[in-house]
């Protein structure tokens, strides 16, 4: 860990907030095509049947 | 070949397949360690102390930000135009990416405000018109979502787009035009090159720019095969229920 001096909240508070949100961000952007493809797969393969 | 070939949703997925492994990799690697080497190996700066640090978050989000919206701006007049719905379904997908960048340039931007400026926020130009891009980004993605038939919100989300792309503009080049406030002017000024960064800092904070640039592209081109399966499922049923 570096040695961050009097600014340490600042700085991990940035990096904790920008890195939670990108997680976020990337988490909930795969959940929701994991999501379309099934629906997708699911309603075809109803078409097909 | 033509580029107009990939306004074919099959096509357009074809090729996004093919990207996307290539790009999620750089840009977790280039992520990784623009942002490591940045918070690990680079010294506090003179003046600023350890806040520098914050400027691998900050810098490569507020670029990504008003980059997205432009890259909105161009598949939206590719939407009114040649009314290719892959285009318009890019811009909507642009948008939540779009908007987290915002969050994080004016969440990073605040923080690192306080101890510097000794405020968290000032009514200052740049501040002003990125708060104002962030509302866009609202008002964007929601008029997506108030309007059942994707054609039209498709064609008003545009016309937003092009409103709200003044915003865009303004935040680039707000300091340009006033001439005053607290933000200070451009560190890596694209179009003269007059960097003011030192390599010492430059060199992890190009990478992560980098890194943000191609995890915008990952992100985006996996949301838009999103909305093109949303959109098909959504077709689908209505043949359903049409032939029922």
């Amino acid at each position: 860990m570096p040695e961050l001096g009097k600014y340490a909240t600042e700085v991990l508070a940035a990096y904790g907030a920008s890195l939670t949100l990108l997680a976020g961000l990337v988490l909930l952007t795969l959940r929701k095509g994991r999501r379309a493809r099934a629906e997708l797969a699911r309603i075809e393969a109803r078409k097909d049947a | 070949m033509s580029l107009w070939e990939y306004a074919n949703p099959v096509k357009f997925l074809g090729l996004s397949a093919r990207l996307q492994p290539y790009l999620w990799a750089a840009a977790g690697l280039c992520v990784t360690v623009g942002l490591v080497w940045g918070f690990f190996w680079t010294p506090d700066d003179f003046r600023q102390g350890s806040t520098v640090k914050i400027i691998y978050l900050h810098v490569p989000a507020a670029l990504m930000a008003i980059n997205a919206w432009f890259m909105m701006l161009v598949t939206s007049l590719i939407w009114l135009v040649r009314r290719h719905h892959v285009s318009a379904l890019a811009a909507k997908a642009a948008a939540p990416v779009g908007i987290t960048m915002t969050l994080i340039a004016l969440v990073t931007g605040a923080i690192w405000g306080q101890p510097m400026w000794g405020t968290w926020w000032a009514w200052d130009p740049r501040l002003t018109s990125f708060l104002i891009l962030f509302l866009f980004y609202l008002g964007y993605i929601a008029l997506w979502e108030a309007i059942d038939d994707p054609d039209t919100a498709a064609d008003l989300t545009s016309v937003l787009c092009l409103v709200g792309s003044v915003f865009a503009v303004l935040s680039r080049y707000a300091v340009n035009f006033w001439n005053q406030g607290l933000h200070q002017g451009t560190s890596v000024p694209v179009a003269t090159g007059g960097r003011t960064v030192a390599d010492v800092f430059w060199y992890p904070l190009l990478i992560s720019m980098v890194g943000f640039g191609l995890l915008f592209l990952a992100l985006v081109l996996y949301r838009t095969g999103t909305e093109i399966r949303l959109r098909r499922s959504r077709a689908l049923l209505a043949r359903s229920r049409g032939d029922a």
